[in-house]
């Protein structure tokens, strides 16, 4: 039985592949690697709409919204999720945005302007995602 | 989340809680959401929330569904979820995965099977993670059951982490207990096993569309016609989740042992044993923390070198600690 002071802290985040293409090996490895580093990883599978994801964050209540896109649509794809989390609250002052994929540099600016605090591309490590998780879900205002 | 651990003065932390609970009870489900956070992690707000909203619950029905790692429980569930939806009444999912005992990192993949309830806000689904019971269950399973209750869900489905034979402490925590069941788990004598067979007031057996459903209902059927009379036979459905073929029969099925509940007054009965349970298992953690300080893990290491020794029992080791000496 663990002791409480552990569980009290624990990170929640939501691994989400909005749009239409079906790889989901990248959010897979990356939703186990942060099961690993000892986080509750709320994994939603394929095919997901903005509004689906948006609502799981709500319900879920998680410290970090990390989607996953390799179909080239994260432009598209990735603010309207940004979006569709406003609307309910859940904004890049108390929530984490991630994204990944196959992201050009470029796109990933745009994307940081749009809420999403890291872009981790082909190559990033696992445990550089864990570790950026960790290190920045102290900042996020949850009160 | 850690810096909210520095405590704020009384009448801060009362006011804004009072603000949250008035959110909470005016339907804001941003705020539910918030409160169970608090309710899980054991967090003093939770309890203070939990004191407050305590009075408004006991009015959801409550319907748990256990079973072994893959047999549809959360499909099982999804289909629930739809058919009392169309009854009007609203619904809240409780769905538990295994924490691992490595890292306490916890994959919680049962809303891949309820993609088709996200757009209802009649439906609220809450996903936690076992972090360390070993019943099946969560500890702060209960505590959010009765904030879901006390929002106004009036069915709770609770879906247990993949149970084997041991995992029973659903039976206590909700009404009536569906046990999921598949074709081809194993021979009879699986099903004359003591633990989680005998805890079920309803069975499915689904995937009933796979070869060997039939002999595992007449395997079931006997099993029960063997149970001794405890004024409810559980009845056997046949379901086939992902097409969703009998999930009426399965709703028609929990309707009448909640009805036999009812008249037969173990409704309330019932409520105060879960009551006793809850009461007990929070106590029990209370002494453990007590137990867990500082200064109890320093004489915890000495007793247990001194029973690895030889030079202690376990059992003198644990009165000894229990003692404080």
């Amino acid at each position: 039985m663990s002791d409480t002071s552990t569980v009290t802290d624990q990170i929640r985040v939501l691994v989400a592949k909005p749009g239409l293409d079906g790889h989901d090996r990248g959010a897979k490895i990356v939703a186990r690697a942060l099961r690993d580093a000892g986080m509750e990883v709320i994994y939603t599978g394929i095919r997901q709409t903005p509004d689906m994801i948006a609502e799981a964050a709500l319900q879920e209540d998680v410290h970090v919204v990390a989607l996953s896109v390799l179909s080239g649509a994260h432009l598209e794809l990735f603010p309207r999720v940004v979006n569709a989390c406003r609307e309910r609250g859940i904004t890049p002052e108390n929530t984490l945005f991630l994204g990944g994929g196959i992201i050009p540099d470029e796109d990933a600016d745009t994307l940081k302007e749009t809420g999403f605090s890291a872009v981790f591309g082909p190559g990033a490590h696992t445990g550089d995602i864990a570790e950026y998780v960790r290190a920045h879900v102290p900042e996020l205002d949850r009160s | 989340m850690t810096t909210e651990t520095a405590p704020s003065s009384d009448t801060q932390l009362s006011g804004r809680l009072a603000e949250l609970e008035q959110r909470l009870l005016a339907k804001d489900r941003r705020a539910l959401a918030r409160v169970l956070s608090w309710v899980e992690s054991g967090d003093q707000r939770g309890r203070d929330m939990l004191r407050a909203l305590y009075p408004r619950s006991g009015r959801a029905r409550t319907i748990g569904l256990t079973g072994s790692p893959g047999a549809g429980k959360s499909t099982v569930t999804n289909e629930l979820a739809k058919a009392f939806r169309q009854r009007g009444q609203s619904v809240g999912i409780v769905a538990i995965d295994p924490s691992s005992p490595y890292t306490m990192g916890a994959i919680l993949g049962d809303r891949v099977r309820m993609t088709e309830l996200y757009s209802d806000s009649d439906v609220f689904i809450r996903s936690l993670a076992s972090r360390g019971a070993l019943g099946g269950l969560s500890a702060a399973t209960q505590d959010v059951v009765h904030v879901l209750d006390a929002y106004g869900k009036d069915v709770i489905l609770i879906e247990t982490v993949g149970a084997g034979q041991d995992e029973v402490d659903i039976a206590g925590a909700a009404q009536t207990t569906i046990l999921v069941n598949t074709p081809n788990m194993g021979d009879e004598v699986q099903t004359l096993k003591a633990g989680i067979m005998e805890i079920a007031d309803v069975l499915a057996v689904n995937k009933s569309d796979l070869p060997g459903a039939d002999r595992m209902v007449s395997a079931l059927k006997a099993l029960l016609s063997l149970n001794p009379d405890r004024g409810w036979d559980p009845p056997v459905v046949r379901v086939v989740a992902t097409q969703g073929e009998g999930t009426e029969k399965l709703v028609d099925a929990c309707d009448a042992h909640f009805e036999e509940l009812q008249s037969s007054g173990r409704l309330e009965v019932a409520e105060i044993e879960r009551a006793r349970q809850q009461i007990t298992a929070l106590a029990r953690a209370n002494v453990l923390n007590q137990l867990h300080t500082a200064d109890g893990e320093e004489r915890l290491t000495m007793l247990a070198n001194e029973v690895a020794s030889r030079a202690s029992d376990p059992h003198s080791a644990a009165a000894a600690w229990l003692a404080g000496s």
